[in-house]
């Protein structure tokens, strides 16, 4: 039976044989329509992509304000626009690993304090140069300068000095990082010549496509570059566009209209509508972003642990999941590591709801009267509806949470990081360093449950210095831990990132780094002839 | 033309002016007591406290208001809006290509809706309280009860996704063919059309009725006119200048009012430039933004004053 069905999908996949009749055979031998669906794309991914075409999104998050200049690359649509034309010094692999782009090798001193980046030979740039070392240093100094505005400025702050060295970059670090070559996969870190130091919005580095169009807040399109480095591994459109659209309805309608070929955040109260429009498809990725209940706990009533942690246990996960994110998604632990990050301990006990510990704990802590907790619309979708079911859940242990709606506008700034109790969004890192440094270490300016631990910070440290995997991995476990027990910091669940695909679109691989196939969907993917 | 008429005039167009330099204070003023900070909004979430330093002393957000007030308008008189915040681009040329969207966009949903409302206005007059008056308004008065959102809805799930006749989402651009770029206006301008016709089309037919109870209506009837040359000779001139004004009034909000039709639509005008560089407090393009949009608003009922004025009789023939 096998045997048949894989001939059937070859010839579909060859243009033999139509989709439909395959169906037809295939649910004849047994087989269910979702599997028989399988079968048709992979075989026709083993048939190898469709070259030519143009292959069209429509994405959110697109302003007329934007520029190209990677250094100020903040919002979605210049993301996944970066991806096709920019290149970086490395990139994440979908399994969390690294894959070298222009960086053919990293090495480092067994003190994990001098890093070396052999640079690729003969790769070019869309203006015709070659990419040099020098072009390296240039684009890391532009970003790491202390007057750069670029968003990479803190993560590029451990670098003490860098150097060309014959065909080579030579960092040298403040302090020990193990996990420096993640942070060059940073994807405001594009390889511009000169560093982009003449012209940041030129648009012009060793990408798969040419940029061709780029209208704020409008559109952006790009050509294939006929010498791309890597050839035919990406970039297999001829043409590439994106169409700004960031009213949730009409990128819905334009999928289903046929005028673009795949779409980003696709609304989770939507998704099971959309799954029965024939010719779409909903991609979903689990990524590291998660959505947290911040308390300050350097801050009463918060500075007591045995009050986090009534508040903790207070909370159903489960319910918030199925409610808020319609189980697009999955349950938070108190930690801000989920299984998408490399070196995840997977048998760390799951937090549940229990009303009666809860109160247990809530009875120790002494505490009386009301807890505010403030929320807004712009926190994350259905921040507001959380607030209320957790206000819920928590009544049930006796423990009473006043909820104040902020008003979207200055929410960053005046609530978020200010209020002892908010709701708020994290994006994820690359790297669990990357995320306890950013936001829960004592020098972090992010560091929004005000988490000042000198015995954690030294942890941190620690683990980023070890290049020891199995000891870094028991480092990370530990500190998971005393996270989750003592830290300020509420989970209630990570989120998926929900795209979808119209119709003849194949090459899809989802990437937990980032929606939209970790923002390669426009290169990786083709049209079905 | 006399010169009561030209005073006429000349006052209203310097009144415009004193409204505009008024209005030019408003904006400033408004802008500045927005929450938040440009810099902080810029960044976002993402902004670290020596990135924001840095773009805050680059912006010269530390002068104080008048200052800044007094610089802007010198610069605005000039013909130089400045540069916008968040992108560093300059605002008159980045408007440019947007105001000519949304000027085209309002140009093709008036020649429609105007002529339409008008000649639907005198149907109704003509059939008055039979079943084609009904129709007419009920239609027309229905199809302005929607909210405009739901009726581009309505179009967009029939017309884009279920029929696939126009597309969905209208992005235009520089260098795009005529009738393509027609075709990607269809559905917006069948939306403006709507929400602004009733409005139009009831003033019309009410103006109109009205007249047709006066002397000189009825010594045309006694002449044995027939119904339609009696509207069209006797009462649709005197009835211009009640018309002429909700014409203007619907042309004003055709320019400035369509943001939730461009934002359903995709559609590159300068609502949608308008929301983003708010959502940013880029004040110099808010500012510019509704300083144009000021200038429409005050341009179209000048017009609509002098046309008023210009069709009156007593004021064109005084004693």
């Amino acid at each position: 039976m096998s045997k048949e069905l894989e001939f059937l999908s070859r010839r579909v996949a060859s243009g033999k044989l139509n989709r439909r009749d395959f169906l037809g055979r295939a649910a004849a031998l047994g087989v269910s329509a979702a599997f028989a669906n399988t079968l048709l794309s992979d075989a026709a991914r083993a048939e190898g992509p469709v070259k030519g075409g143009l292959l069209k999104a429509g994405l959110q998050g697109g302003e007329s304000s934007n520029v190209l200049d990677p250094a100020l690359n903040l919002s979605q649509v210049n993301f996944n626009f970066g991806k096709c034309w920019g290149e970086l010094l490395v990139e994440l692999n979908p399994d969390g690993s690294l894959e070298n782009r222009i960086a053919e090798e990293i090495g480092s001193s067994p003190d994990a304090k001098t890093w070396t980046m052999k640079i690729r030979k003969d790769i070019e740039f869309h203006d015709g140069k070659t990419v040099k070392p020098e072009d390296v240093v240039a684009t890391l100094e532009r970003h790491s300068d202390e007057k750069s505005k670029s968003a990479a400025l803190g993560i590029l702050q451990g670098i003490d000095t860098m150097k060309v060295d014959g065909d080579s970059v030579v960092v040298t670090l403040k302090s020990a990082d193990a996990d420096f070559p993640y942070l060059m996969a940073d994807y405001h870190l594009v390889i511009q010549p000169n560093g982009g130091k003449d012209n940041p919005n030129a648009g012009i580095s060793a990408g798969p496509y040419k940029v061709t169009i780029d209208e704020p807040g409008v559109r952006y399109g790009g050509e294939k570059f006929a010498n791309y480095w890597q050839g035919d591994k990406l970039g297999h459109a001829d043409q590439v566009e994106i169409v700004v659209i960031n009213d949730p309805t009409a990128r819905m309608s334009a999928l289903q209209g046929g005028q673009v070929n795949m779409i980003n955040r696709v609304e989770p109260k939507i998704v099971d509508l959309i799954k029965r429009v024939p010719g779409v498809t909903i991609q979903t990725t689990s990524g590291k972003g998660f959505y947290p209940f911040n308390m300050f706990c350097d801050t009463a009533p918060f500075d007591n642990n045995d009050l986090r942690m009534a508040l903790k246990l207070a909370m159903d996960r489960e319910e918030l999941l199925d409610k808020i994110l319609r189980g697009y998604g999955s349950v938070g632990n108190d930690f801000p590591i989920n299984e998408a990050y490399p070196l995840f301990s997977d048998d760390i006990e799951q937090r549940k709801f229990d009303p009666d510990k809860a109160a247990e704990f809530y009875k120790k802590s002494g505490h009386s009267g009301s807890i505010l907790l403030r929320t807004s619309d712009v926190a994350f979708p259905g921040a507001v509806d959380a607030a209320q079911l957790y206000q819920q859940s928590c009544a049930k242990a006796g423990i009473k949470i006043e909820i104040k709606r902020e008003p979207g506008d200055g929410y960053w700034s005046e609530v978020w990081n200010k209020q002892p109790f908010s709701l708020s969004y994290w994006g994820g890192r690359a790297t669990q360093d990357q995320m306890y440094s950013t936001a829960y270490i004592s020098s972090a300016d992010w560091n929004d449950t005000r988490w000042k631990r000198p015995d954690f910070d030294k942890m941190v440290l620690d683990a980023r210095g070890e290049l020891d995997q199995d000891k870094r991995k028991k480092m990370y476990r530990d500190m998971a831990l005393i996270m989750r027990d003592e830290g300020g910091l509420i989970v209630p669940f990570f989120n998926q990132y929900i795209d979808a695909t119209g119709k003849g679109v194949q090459g899809w691989v989802s990437n937990p780094a980032q929606e939209m196939g970790g923002g390669y969907a426009l290169a990786m993917c083709w049209l079905e002839a | 033309m006399s010169s009561p008429i030209l005073k006429l005039v000349a006052q209203r167009v310097a009144l415009g002016i004193l409204l505009m330099l008024a209005v030019s204070v408003l904006i400033f003023a408004g802008t500045q007591v927005l929450p938040g900070d440009v810099a902080q909004s810029i960044l976002g979430q993402a902004a670290t406290p020596e990135a924001l330093a840095n773009l805050r002393a680059e912006l010269g957000l530390n002068d104080p208001a008048y200052i800044r007030y007094f610089r802007w308008l010198g610069g605005v008189l000039t013909g130089d809006l400045g540069t916008a915040l968040s992108s560093g681009q300059n605002i008159a040329s980045s408007i440019g290509g947007r105001l000519w969207n949304t000027l085209f966009l309002a140009f093709c949903a008036a020649i429609i809706s105007v002529p339409l409302a008008i000649v639907l206005g005198l149907l109704a007059v003509r059939y008055r309280d039979g079943w084609v008056d009904k129709l007419i308004s009920g239609l027309a008065l229905a199809s302005t009860s929607f909210p405009e959102f739901f009726i581009g809805y309505l179009l967009v799930y029939f017309f884009a996704v279920q029929w696939q006749i126009f597309p969905g989402i209208s992005t235009v651009y520089d260098g795009m063919p005529f009738m393509e770029r027609l075709q990607a206006i269809a559905l917006p301008t069948a939306a403006l059309t709507l929400v602004c016709l009733a409005q139009m089309m009831r003033m019309t037919r009410a103006a109109i009725l009205n007249l047709m109870q006066s002397a000189f209506v009825e010594t045309a009837e006694l002449k044995g006119l027939s119904a339609f040359a009696i509207i069209r000779k006797h009462a649709l001139p005197n009835a211009v200048a009640p018309i002429v004004n909700v014409v203007m009034l619907n042309l004003a909000y055709l320019i400035v009012g369509v943001v939730v039709i461009e934002v359903i639509f995709v559609y590159p005008g300068m609502g949608q430039y308008l929301v983003d560089h708010v959502a940013k407090r880029d004040v110099p393009v808010v500012q510019a933004v509704g300083l144009i949009f000021a200038a429409v608003y005050i341009t179209l009922n000048i017009v609509a004053d002098i046309a008023s004025i210009v069709a009156n009789p007593r004021l064109r023939h005084p004693k």
